[in-house]
């Protein structure tokens, strides 16, 4: 044992050791799911044993072990498998956490197509995704997307149930396959990042950080495919995005916008590393949707103001992002660039189309760029009317409360 | 013993809501937050939501074959949902207690549907039935 640890070190040690404990396990019983709950067992005994007594000197074999006891308990079977098991399980303990082999790598990275598979719905791969790569409790799952545990548990089994039907396999695609599951892992985790930045209003005291383990598992993704650009755009993309995210909410849990914000309050040393990862990305050659997106962060976040940010760039890029891209916010937030490049009437004429399409009504992100423009154009009395009726129109509680500000602020001048 | 204490407001009532002056509005969010986090302290506080705006609201039924047919929201209903709490307390008297405070929250009277005006907001207690 390798003596006291305080809780927080417990949590991010039993965290790391997750996956690939599972991913060890899995490749050697092969039954992902009975796996995958003896592992869920295994950290949440480790989780209230370890800070009592210490952290095992070799953590991932300590819940292997535990998760391996768990599945022979559970699932009582021939003897020779158990000797199979048992010959296993010795070679695991006497084997330590030394070094990490290929091997083992890449069963980690079989783990994460294994639970982003291109079968699950985005719901689920993010909720099974969370447990099994992440190592976070059902519990804890449910409180970040404040559903009871209950049905985030029932929403892992389908997931899992889902993955047995398919017959997904625990195996390391070839070469060709590779780069479109890693696809389906790269939306998987930005699917969980978004969750986080979305919601992070300070408004759940009890929400789990969802944006640092969106971050932490794409750092250990780039280090098991250092040569995927998505990957790496990915990760930058969040890094360049998360350093904003102390200085955009206010004390009330209201939205600060980015021409409002304390820059001095951005996290420098994450930028750095985010700019410094977009231009490897870049230099990696294809250049996709997380590039062009992570540049287009990357020019908000060395600008000194919105007044001197790179709008000409930025623009350029929204327009090349629109040719990959069917995304509806990519289309408005070209919109607001053209407004900062020519002028706020030739962004607002750029929104008059979309709100003739059926698509588009009572879609209140198109009504909030609206009000932002008309408010630049000088169109007092239409913007505040224009902020109010996205007010009505979003379901985001620290959204509506800023929408509702801006138009009163407005209201008073 | 389990309580949902319910805010009504009419349909316009998020209108209204929004024409306060910036000030109040940040009196009354400020409250509201505090509000929830001193019961979730207490522990008294199992679940709370905001609804969105009753103007945004579907009403839906279905046909025979259970296909869906979706109305406007009626024009006639006088009060709309805005949001609840339900909390876990020891006595009716602690629930109406908590909801006296949430009616005092910071604002303007508002003016109902058949054009009385209330300075604070009715909060509905109600019993939550156990299984």
């Amino acid at each position: 044992m390798s003596g006291d640890a305080g809780e927080r070190d417990v949590e991010r040690i039993v965290r790391e050791v997750a996956a690939p404990a599972l991913a060890a396990l899995a490749r050697r019983f092969g039954d992902f799911a009975a796996c995958e709950d003896a592992v869920q067992e295994a950290l949440i005994a480790a989780a209230a044993q370890w800070p009592r007594e210490g952290v095992p000197e070799s953590p991932r074999a300590w819940i292997v072990h535990v998760a391996r006891r768990r599945l022979i308990d559970h699932v009582r079977s021939e003897s020779a498998r158990r000797q199979r098991e048992s010959d296993a399980a010795a070679e695991i303990m006497t084997g330590g956490d030394e070094r990490e082999t290929q091997e083992e790598m890449d069963d980690t990275l079989a783990l994460y197509f294994m639970c982003c598979h291109p079968s699950l719905t985005g719901a689920s791969a993010v909720a099974l995704a969370l447990r099994a790569l992440g190592g976070l409790t059902t519990e804890e799952i449910g409180r970040a997307f404040l559903v009871p545990a209950a049905t985030m548990g029932q929403r892992i089994s389908r997931a899992k149930e889902t993955l047995h039907a398919t017959g997904a396999r625990f195996d390391l695609p070839g070469p060709r396959e590779r780069a479109a599951r890693a696809t389906a892992v790269v939306r998987v985790l930005y699917l969980i990042f978004n969750e986080g930045y979305a919601t992070s209003s300070g408004e759940h005291v009890y929400r789990t950080d969802l944006c640092g383990e969106a971050i932490r598992l794409a750092r250990e993704l780039r280090r098991l495919m250092p040569e995927n650009g998505d990957v790496t755009a990915l990760l930058a993309l969040m890094l360049l995005t998360d350093a904003r995210r102390e200085a955009r909410v206010g004390p009330n849990g209201e939205l600060i916008p980015l021409d409002e914000q304390d820059r001095s309050h951005w996290d420098r040393s994450a930028i750095a590393e985010g700019k410094a990862l977009v231009e490897e990305s870049f230099s990696a050659g294809r250049i996709g949707e997380y590039q062009i997106q992570a540049a287009i962060a990357a020019l908000h976040d060395e600008a000194a103001s919105v007044d001197s940010t790179d709008w000409r760039q930025i623009r350029d890029l929204y327009v090349a992002l629109m040719g990959l891209t069917e995304n509806s916010m990519v289309t408005l937030n070209h919109a607001v660039a053209v407004a900062m490049v020519d002028g706020a009437e030739a962004g607002l004429a750029l929104l008059e189309p979309l709100s003739l399409d059926k698509r588009w009504r009572s879609n209140h992100r198109l009504e909030a760029v609206r009000a932002h423009l008309l408010e630049r154009a000088g169109q007092r009395d239409a913007a505040i009317e224009s902020f109010r009726r996205a007010a009505e129109q979003t379901v985001s509680l620290p959204e509506r409360n800023f929408l509702i500000l801006k138009a009163a602020r407005l209201d008073a001048r | 013993m389990k309580y949902m204490l319910i805010m009504n407001a009419p349909r316009d009532g998020y209108a209204q809501f929004m024409r306060w002056p910036k000030e109040l509005l940040q009196a009354n969010m400020a409250f509201m937050r505090a509000f929830s986090q001193k019961l979730r302290e207490s522990g008294e506080l199992v679940l709370t939501e905001a609804l969105g705006a009753p103007t945004e609201a579907k009403l839906v039924r279905g046909d025979e074959a259970g296909r869906m047919i979706t109305d406007g929201v009626f024009p006639e209903s006088k009060e709309y949902l805005a949001g609840w709490w339900i909390v876990d307390v020891q006595s009716e008297a602690r629930a109406l207690a908590i909801a006296a405070e949430a009616s005092h929250a910071p604002g303007m009277p508002i003016t109902r549907a058949d054009g009385t005006t209330i300075d604070h907001l009715w909060i509905e207690v109600r019993a939550v039935m156990g299984k």
